[in-house]
């Protein structure tokens, strides 16, 4: 009897676990001085990895001041997401790059 | 509508005088040569303005321009190199250089606030010229697939660059 009691309790703790500890990795590319995608999200704990296609430095900076990441020309960077909230970010060299980043708790 | 037409006029005379005075499109190494000297020419002006401003709007703004405009003539030399063109000096390209070279010496002349707002106006014009050549001569007579498409982007930055300069200029007033 016992073996069939514990076989679901572990598998729901283990499910529980995997899912606030599995952080994710979101890509989201400056390519021909255009953000893709222009909206994304994602939760606190994930990566963000910019890729940066161009040959021109671009910054990810948010408006609220939160983040200011620099890409130097074709690499790629990363950032750990610490705060939940919608987030408007540009690039400070050509702002007219513009994007949302929505992060969840 | 109309203002953007009569400034593409405007520029397209301005750099394209020399090219069809000679009855021809420019040909691809004389375009590479014209597109590496514009982007030289804002260089030195943009190297001019960070010695002489203490502005941080024009000093931000100068240091984009050189470091736009040096990632664009980067590419464009590992571009010639690439197709093994050597890039053509041309009477665009030595009458932009005429021009610039007098700007320059206009502008030393020019201190603190007075110099600022004549660089600010003068990176207005001068992206304005460039980006209505790039639309309307160069990119057009441009051959190579990988020449046309680098010009497209240093439109699409130019063009930014010329709404940063107009904002820069509008703010000084």
């Amino acid at each position: 009897m016992t073996p069939r009691w514990t076989l679901p309790i572990v598998a729901v703790l283990v499910s529980g676990i995997s899912v606030s500890a599995r952080a994710e990795t979101v890509q989201i590319s400056m390519e021909n001085l255009v953000i893709s995608p222009a909206e994304a999200t994602a939760k606190v704990g994930d990566t963000i990895e910019w890729v940066n296609k161009d040959i021109f430095v671009h910054t990810a900076t948010a408006r609220n001041g939160d983040w200011d990441v620099t890409m130097p020309p074709k690499k790629t960077v990363t950032l750990v997401l610490k705060k939940a909230g919608p987030i408007d970010y540009y690039c400070r060299f050509h702002p007219n790059m513009k994007a949302t980043l929505t992060v969840g708790p | 509508m109309f203002v953007r037409l009569s400034a593409a006029i405007a520029a397209f005379g301005l750099l394209s005088s020399a090219a069809l005075a000679q009855g021809a499109k420019p040909t691809d190494p004389q375009i590479a040569h014209i597109a590496y000297t514009a982007g030289v020419i804002d260089i030195a002006a943009a190297k001019q303005a960070l010695s002489k401003t203490g502005n941080k709007d024009i000093k931000a703004f100068a240091q984009d321009m050189v470091r736009d405009h040096e990632a664009v003539n980067k590419q464009a030399l590992n571009l010639v190199k690439k197709l093994k063109v050597t890039p053509e000096d041309n009477d665009t390209s030595r009458s932009l250089s005429k021009n610039a070279a007098d700007k320059l010496a206009e502008l030393a002349k020019l201190k603190g606030a007075e110099f600022d707002k004549a660089y600010a106006a003068n990176e207005v014009a001068y992206h304005k010229a460039v980006d209505g050549a790039l639309e309307t001569l160069l990119i057009p007579s441009a051959t190579n697939a990988e020449l046309k498409s680098l010009l497209q982007t240093g439109l699409k930055i130019f063009q930014g660059h010329e709404q940063h300069a107009e904002h820069v200029a509008a703010a000084l007033k």
